[in-house]
């Protein structure tokens, strides 16, 4: 049996959603087994490939460039699932989400032309961060804030053997 | 006595008992919000809706609705968990809650009934509106953001303690609980400071202050406590 083609992708996220999946320790080697990580912030391609079977998106939309990347992905990602609160509802990315963005740019880099403002060296900031679902259908999702290994293997152990996971409502928690 | 069929099972029942208090000594889970025993039923957030089959398939609120004899009631199908379902949804839509940064994450009624539901996302576009938070009561906090409208703070303030300190202003989803005629709850000429709102509260919008989120768990069955043990006239 070919391996899975696995990818994972961080937004706006604190990075959370992806220590809690190198948590899965010694689980790590049945996912290799069955998967091969071809694109993740923990190894070294830097290109999206183009198919995909099941890709993991940490983060909510923050930025024009999380907007594009993420349409790229729905095309070329045969499963996205929206990985961890952030990614789900939005969660704490979503705070800033009811203070015009200038307001938010300006109190964290003074009130002189703040980089994202604009298009510039640094993606412009959307104004509100949205959960993907927003921008693109999303096949799955995994609640957390992080979601504990134990729960992402619970989701992920199915999907590795061609099945589509199903939580109890104990992992099916935010937060 | 009663009989009426709930789910297809035939369940007996006292006349004015309600068909959400039969379906529980039924052992039938129906999800309830702004029901809390010990205070009045008010109907409010509808996740209690069940369906008449007598009444044409009629939706109502089984923790505010009487049994009648004869009555076929359906508790749980499909068409009820996707109405419950929506129901959730919108309340999540309209405020600001966010459970990673919430007092009771881990404690709060609402997160539990979207797990138990099925909520895995919500599919209405969030409001996102700025609620605003008021600290001024020395002991205990009201987050809007967090805010459900049950009126469960509301009764339990004029229905148990008996100081009538909360109520509604504003209309729609910019309803908001009140102290008093609208000033700060640390103001309030009428709170005593016993904290039953905050016991009732079924989310982290009333919240005791000092307290960390683990220790957060309130006591919602204190309602019912107190009514029980005070003396009848
Ligand atoms: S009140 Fe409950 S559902 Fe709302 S943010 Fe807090 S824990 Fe989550
Ligand atoms: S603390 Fe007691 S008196 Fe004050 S508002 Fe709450 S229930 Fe009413
Ligand atoms: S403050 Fe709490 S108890 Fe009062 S209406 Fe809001 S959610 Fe219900
Ligand atoms: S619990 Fe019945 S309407 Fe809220």
């Amino acid at each position: 049996m070919p391996r899975l083609r696995v990818a994972t992708v961080w937004f706006s996220g604190c990075s959370g959603c992806h220590m809690s999946f190198l948590d899965l320790d010694e689980r790590l080697l049945e996912f290799a087994e069955r998967a091969e990580l071809v694109f993740s912030p923990l190894v070294d391609p830097k290109e999206f490939p183009d198919d995909v079977d099941v890709v993991l998106i940490e983060g909510a939309v923050g930025n024009t460039e999380h907007l594009h990347t993420l349409l790229e992905i729905r095309k070329k990602a045969k499963v996205l699932v929206a990985f961890g609160d952030c990614a789900v509802t939005g969660n704490v990315p979503s705070l800033r989400n009811p203070i015009p963005r200038e307001e938010v740019l300006q109190a964290v880099y003074g009130p002189e032309d703040p980089p994202g403002l604009e298009e510039g060296e640094v993606p412009k900031l959307l104004p509100q961060a949205l959960p993907l679902h927003a921008v693109v259908p999303v096949d799955l999702f995994l609640p957390g804030c992080p979601p504990s290994a134990d729960r992402i293997w619970a989701f992920l152990r199915p999907l590795l053997h061609g099945q589509t996971p199903a939580l109890p409502a104990s992992e099916r928690k935010f937060g | 006595m009663i009989t009426l069929t709930l789910d297809g099972v035939r369940v007996q029942a006292q006349e004015g008992e309600t068909i959400l208090q039969a379906a529980k000594r039924a052992g039938i889970r129906i999800p309830t919000l702004c029901y809390l025993e010990g205070l009045s039923p008010r109907g409010a957030c509808r996740l209690c809706l069940v369906e008449v089959r007598t009444w044409g398939g009629r939706l109502v609120p089984a923790c505010a609705t009487p049994v009648q004899e004869g009555m076929e009631v359906v508790a749980n199908s499909e068409r009820l968990r996707e109405l419950r379902r929506a129901i959730l949804e919108m309340l999540f839509a309209e405020r600001n809650h966010i459970c990673a940064f919430c007092v009771s994450n881990g404690h709060c009624e609402l997160q539990d009934l979207a797990a138990e539901l099925g909520m895995d996302h919500v599919r209405y576009p969030y409001r996102w509106l700025p609620f605003s938070v008021d600290l001024s009561h020395a002991k205990y906090g009201i987050d809007h953001n967090r805010c459900v409208l049950c009126g469960r703070c509301v009764r339990a303030c004029a229905e148990v303690e008996g100081a009538a300190t909360w109520g509604f202003s504003g209309r729609g989803i910019f309803t908001l609980v009140e102290a008093d005629l609208g000033e700060p709850w640390g103001q309030s000429k009428t709170c005593t400071g016993c904290g039953k709102c905050v016991q009732a509260c079924p989310t982290g919008a009333l919240f005791e202050k000092g307290k960390a989120t683990s220790e957060q768990v309130k006591r919602p069955a204190i309602l019912l406590e107190i009514t029980e043990r005070r003396p009848r006239a």
